[in-house]
């Protein structure tokens, strides 16, 4: 595939930062598939129409270790409704155009078909980059290889309890974005969250900008995080939990992602 | 050093929250198990408290029934009725030396969350279990012994409400209490350092056996068979013999209906390309995309679509083999040992004897009986009265 330049998916990744001109991008997170493949293309889209600077779409896995209640009973719901890593990859496909993709999905969905075979279906798909949540840095070398290798910005993660040194060793291997959880937990709505203290650490430690999720569900919460310095801000749970609630789906995400988006502009 | 991989095995695929916990509980299980007081209390209360060392016995009636000596190691008779005393207590005492006072843990069949809840109450420490909706109803028994040890047994509707979420359940707890909380895995299974843990607290079976059986007999078995879900009594059995050439190792997994049937327990005989499931890369059922698939067996230990790391290497290597057992021959097998033998062997360890049975070869088989069958009384029945 020639067409595409290696960092092509990183590059991206940044210009959509750097587009926000000092202020926090929103990136939305789905679940592909949810609450089935036509159902979710709709939503991809809304998430667009309301505003997303990027899109974070995830995978449905068996066994989302990471997640917490609400993400994980989508996730049971897409694959019960059919979906596989193909069909959410069509969704990607059609979403890439408009926004920068960032694939969420599981080690072992990556290591099945193999690193090098998964990167270059992101490529095929369009995706700029892959955050996968359980492949800590110490078991990400293959993948990495992979992705650079393909033009897919692999995306790592630090948490509240990721010690000083390692926060440097993963801050230098960071690519597109440092993805910095802002809880010690899976996702989900908090009502009390405080990203300051792990925003200000990941971004000491980070060549490219901080974006900051897990927790945060309110636009006032998006809001705080983007003023205590975060370059990007990460709904999940609250969305998902919009989609799943509401009788038009699309519209509904698409009215939260809008009130999201409004908060970060301010 | 602790063992982090077995060949291209183990691994640690968590949530980079839990990475610091883990580098953690490994630095402290390095400096703890070679420190002679933590050796001390654990060996006293193994002895005192649980009643090892577990005595060898010769099958008589068994063994007329195989054609040759069967020695059973009986960990049927360790106090809570299986062996998963052994790693949970040695795992509480290193948590309470390690400041973390709230226990969490996830049972299939409840044997692992009663020993943990016992070992728990023992050392006054808070417990939480997590268990599959479906295993609470087939192993009630288990449910209110845990309830009466003063643990808090925590239901788990996702999925087929068995181990697999059970463990997934325990993994998240365990990521957002990390700060308090140890989670004592029951298997040689998860993230490094758990299945060296594991096996390490496990091994006393493999070494006592190994002793008794030279003292009694002065000889080494031509095979040592155990039972495999995720593989604790099995690589605890192993271990001993793994430098003994002339020794063939057996590991014995749930058929269930078939293998062909799609409805089994057997990673390691199936074969298919390794995965990761709970946090390490071994043998896996799954599907094409990786979707992690659903296990089946009669036995709720063994209903479990993943398997220990190191089990998967010692495959590879061709040091162990690994054989499978339908639901119907494990079944028969434990009445057929209730009537031969006046012991009533846990579902789980009444594959390992059903394969011995079958199959011959070899002047001496040591099988190692894991746990008593109480807790399968009701599951049994049912299905023996069909």
């Amino acid at each position: 595939m020639t067409e595409v330049a290696a960092p092509a998916g990183a590059e991206r990744i940044s210009s959509a930062f750097a587009d926000r001109a000092g202020r926090a991008a929103l990136m939305p997170y789905m679940m592909g598939g949810f609450p089935d493949l036509p159902t979710s293309a709709r939503i991809a889209a809304a998430y667009a129409d309301g505003g997303a600077d990027l899109v974070e779409l995830g995978i449905p896995f068996s066994d989302p270790l990471a997640d917490g209640p609400v993400i994980a009973a989508a996730g049971t719901q897409a694959l019960r409704a059919g979906a596989t890593v193909d069909g959410v990859l069509g969704v990607c496909e059609e979403l890439a155009p408009r926004v920068p993709v960032v694939v969420m999905c599981y080690a072992n969905l990556v290591l099945a078909p193999g690193p090098d075979a998964f990167a270059a279906a992101l490529t095929a798909a369009g995706a700029s980059g892959l955050i996968v949540p359980d492949l800590p840095l110490e078991e990400a070398s293959g993948v990495l290889e992979a992705c650079d290798a393909h033009g897919v910005a692999l995306v790592l993660l630090v948490a509240p309890t990721t010690p000083e040194e390692r926060l440097a060793r993963i801050g230098a291997q960071a690519r597109g974005f440092l993805y910095t959880v802002a809880v010690t937990g899976t996702t989900g709505e908090r009502d009390a969250l405080d990203v300051g203290g792990v925003v200000a650490r990941a971004r000491a430690h980070a060549g490219v900008p901080v974006a900051v999720g897990f927790g945060i569900g309110t636009p006032e919460q998006a809001a705080a995080a983007a003023a205590a310095g975060a370059d990007g801000v990460i709904v999940g749970s609250r969305l998902v939990r919009a989609a799943a609630e509401a009788a038009d789906p699309a519209g509904a995400v698409r009215d939260a992602v809008a009130g999201f988006a409004a908060a970060l502009s301010r | 050093m602790i063992d982090e991989r077995f060949g291209p095995y183990g691994g640690r695929y968590v949530p980079e929250t839990l990475m610091p916990a883990l580098a953690e509980l490994a630095a402290a299980w390095e400096a703890v198990r070679d420190d002679a007081d933590y050796r001390m209390e654990l060996a006293e209360l193994l002895r005192d408290y649980a009643g090892r060392p577990t005595p060898l016995y010769l099958a008589r009636r068994l063994s007329e029934a195989a054609g040759r000596p069967v020695w059973l190691k009986r960990e049927d008779l360790l106090h809570t009725g299986a062996h998963k005393l052994n790693n949970a207590l040695g795992q509480c005492l290193l948590a309470r030396r390690m400041g973390k006072r709230r226990i969490i843990a996830e049972t299939g069949a409840g044997q692992h969350g009663v020993a943990t809840a016992t070992a728990c109450a023992l050392l006054d420490l808070e417990c939480v279990v997590y268990m599959g909706e479906e295993d609470m109803r087939r192993q009630r028994p288990n449910v209110e012994r845990m309830g009466l040890l003063g643990a808090t047994v925590a239901p788990v509707a996702a999925g087929t409400r068995t181990l697999k979420e059970a463990t997934s359940e325990a993994i998240r707890d365990w990521t957002t209490n990390v700060a308090t909380t140890h989670y004592v895995i029951g298997s040689t299974v998860g993230p490094a350092p758990y299945p060296a843990l594991v096996r390490d607290l496990q091994r006393v079976i493999g070494d006592e056996a190994r002793a008794q059986l030279l003292e009694r007999t002065g000889r080494l078995p031509d095979r040592v068979i155990a039972c495999v879900g995720g593989g604790s009594n099995a690589i605890g059995t192993f271990t001993a013999f793994t430098g003994d050439a002339g020794v063939e190792l057996i590991g014995v997994e749930a058929a269930g209906e078939g293998l062909d049937s799609g409805r089994h327990g057997a990673p390691l005989t199936a074969g298919g390309r390794p995965g990761v499931l709970h946090g390490s890369l071994s043998a896996v059922l799954q599907d094409a995309d990786g979707q992690i698939a659903e296990a089946h067996s009669i036995s709720a230990g063994l209903d479990y679509p993943g398997s220990g790391p190191e089990h998967a290497h010692l495959r590879d290597t061709g040091r162990a083999r690994y054989e499978a057992v339908s639901d119907a021959d494990a079944l028969a097998a434990f009445a057929h040992t209730a009537r031969l033998e006046g012991i009533i062997p846990a579902l789980e360890s009444s594959h390992a004897i059903a394969w011995t049975l079958a199959n011959p070869g070899g002047e001496l088989d040591l099988v190692c009986l894991s746990g008593r069958g109480d807790k399968d009384l009701a599951e049994a029945l049912e299905r023996l009265g069909d």
